[in-house]
C-alpha cells in the first residue's frame, strides 16, 4: 500500500516536472525581399502566470558560423537592443512581453542577415524548456515557392486528360442520342441535312470495324480448316 | 502469340519500374559524399545524411513535374492494357495504351531534355550524373519501343 502511494507520488511529481517545462515557438523560416523589414515572432507556453520577470532573448548565428551573437535581450522590463553588432540601429522590439509576445523588427535587410535567429524565453519559475529557431533567407526577388510550378503543371496536365476523356464520351453520347431521335423522327418529320450526314458517319465509322472483325474472323475458320 | 504478349508485358513493367526508380530515387547527381536532385539535397557526413529541400529552379519544378506525369501515364497505359486486353474487340489495336505510353515517353524525353541541358548553372567541379539520371534517358526509348509495339499489336484470341 505504502509502495503504490509512494510510486504514484514519485510519477505525479516526474509529470509534474514535464508539464512545467518552458515551449517556445517562433516560425520556421522566413524568406523576405533585401532592403525590406521581417518582424520575427517568439512567443511562449507556460503552466505559470507571465511573471514579471519574464525574459526573452534573441541569438543569432550567420549561415556557416560555429557560434552565435545575443542580439536583443528584454529582463526586468527593460529591453536591451544590439547597439554594437551587426544589427545596431536596426534592431527594434515591438513585442508585448506581458501577453508573451517577444517578438523583434528588424528593419533594412542585406544579403549577410542570413541565417538563424533563436528566441529563448525564461518565465520564472518556469526556466527548464527548449529555445526554438527561425531561419532568415533573404532574396533579391522572391523566388516561386517549391512545388507551385511542379503541382501546377500537374494538374492541368491531367485536368486536360480528363477533360479530353469526358468531351469524347460526351461526344459518344450525343452521336448516340442523335441516331436514336433520328430514327424515332423519320416517320413523319424531315430530318436535317447535318443530322443524316452524321447518321451516315456513325454507320461508315461502324462498319469497317465490323467488315475488319468479319474479316479477321473468316481467316481464322480458313486457317482452322487448313490446319484439320 | 503467348511469348510475345509475355515480352511486351515484361518490357512495360520494366519501364514502369525504371520510371518509378528514376523519379524517386534522389540521386541524379552525385558527388560522391554529395547526391542532389531531383527533390532533396543530401551530404553523407559520419553515416548521417544531411539534408536540405532543393533548389527553387523553375526549370528543375518542370522536371519533376514532367517525371511524375510520364510515371503516372505508364501506369494508366498498363491498367488500360491489361483492360483491352479483356475487352478488346478480336482484331482490334491498343489505341488508347500506345497513346499513353507514347505520351509518357514524350514526358521523360522532355523532362530529361530539360534536366541536360540547364543542369550545368548548377554543377560543382567534381560533379557527376548520377543513375537516376541514365535511368531516366534509358526509360525513353523503352517507352517509345513499347508504345510502337502496342500501335502495331493486334489482339488475337
Amino acid at each position: 500500500m505504502l509502495s503504490v502511494l509512494a510510486l504514484t507520488s514519485v510519477v505525479l511529481l516526474s509529470l509534474a516536472s514535464q508539464i512545467t517545462a518552458i515551449v517556445v515557438y517562433t516560425s520556421w523560416e522566413k524568406h523576405a525581399l533585401v532592403g525590406s523589414d521581417v518582424r520575427l515572432s517568439c512567443s511562449f507556453f507556460s503552466w505559470h502566470w507571465t511573471s514579471p520577470d519574464v525574459t526573452f532573448s534573441w541569438q543569432y548565428r550567420p549561415d556557416g558560423a560555429k557560434e552565435g551573437i545575443s542580439i536583443f535581450h528584454y529582463g526586468g522590463g527593460v529591453a536591451y537592443v544590439d547597439n554594437k553588432g551587426p544589427f545596431r540601429d536596426r534592431l527594434e522590439f515591438v513585442g508585448n512581453p506581458s501577453r508573451r509576445d517577444g517578438s523583434i523588427l528588424i528593419k533594412e535587410l542585406d544579403f549577410s542577415d542570413n541565417g538563424t535567429f533563436t528566441c529563448d524565453a525564461k518565465n520564472p519559475p518556469d526556466i527548464v524548456g527548449h529555445s526554438s529557431s527561425v531561419r532568415l533567407l533573404v532574396f533579391e526577388k522572391v523566388p516561386v515557392q517549391a512545388g507551385v510550378v511542379t503541382g501546377a503543371i500537374i494538374g492541368v496536365v491531367l485536368g486536360l486528360l480528363i477533360l479530353i476523356v469526358a468531351i469524347y464520351y460526351l461526344m459518344r453520347f450525343l452521336v448516340a442520342r442523335r441516331v436514336f431521335s433520328l430514327s424515332m423522327s423519320k416517320h413523319g418529320k424531315k430530318g436535317k441535312g447535318k443530322e443524316g450526314t452524321q447518321q451516315k458517319q456513325a454507320l461508315a465509322v461502324a462498319d469497317p470495324v465490323k467488315l475488319k472483325a468479319a474479316a479477321s474472323e473468316k481467316k481464322k475458320q480458313e486457317s482452322r480448316r487448313e490446319k484439320k | 502469340m503467348l511469348a510475345i504478349l509475355l515480352a511486351t508485358i515484361v518490357l512495360h513493367l520494366t519501364d514502369l519500374i525504371i520510371l518509378f526508380i528514376s523519379t524517386c530515387a534522389n540521386a541524379w547527381r552525385t558527388d560522391g559524399v554529395r547526391n542532389y536532385h531531383l527533390w532533396y539535397d543530401c551530404t553523407q557526413k559520419n553515416g548521417e545524411a544531411d539534408c536540405s529541400g532543393t533548389s527553387d529552379a523553375d526549370w528543375l519544378q518542370a522536371v519533376q513535374a514532367l517525371m511524375v506525369l510520364a510515371t503516372i501515364f505508364c501506369l494508366i497505359s498498363f491498367i488500360f492494357f491489361l483492360c483491352q486486353l479483356f475487352t478488346l474487340v478480336k482484331g482490334g489495336r491498343f489505341f488508347f495504351t500506345a497513346v499513353f505510353q507514347v505520351l509518357a515517353s514524350l514526358f521523360v524525353m522532355s523532362g530529361a531534355i530539360i534536366y541536360t541541358v540547364m543542369s550545368p548553372e548548377m554543377k560543382n567541379e567534381n560533379d557527376a550524373y548520377g543513375y537516376a539520371f541514365v535511368l531516366a534517358w534509358l526509360a525513353f526509348p523503352l517507352t517509345l519501343i513499347s508504345g510502337f509495339i502496342y500501335i502495331v499489336l493486334r489482339k488475337k484470341e
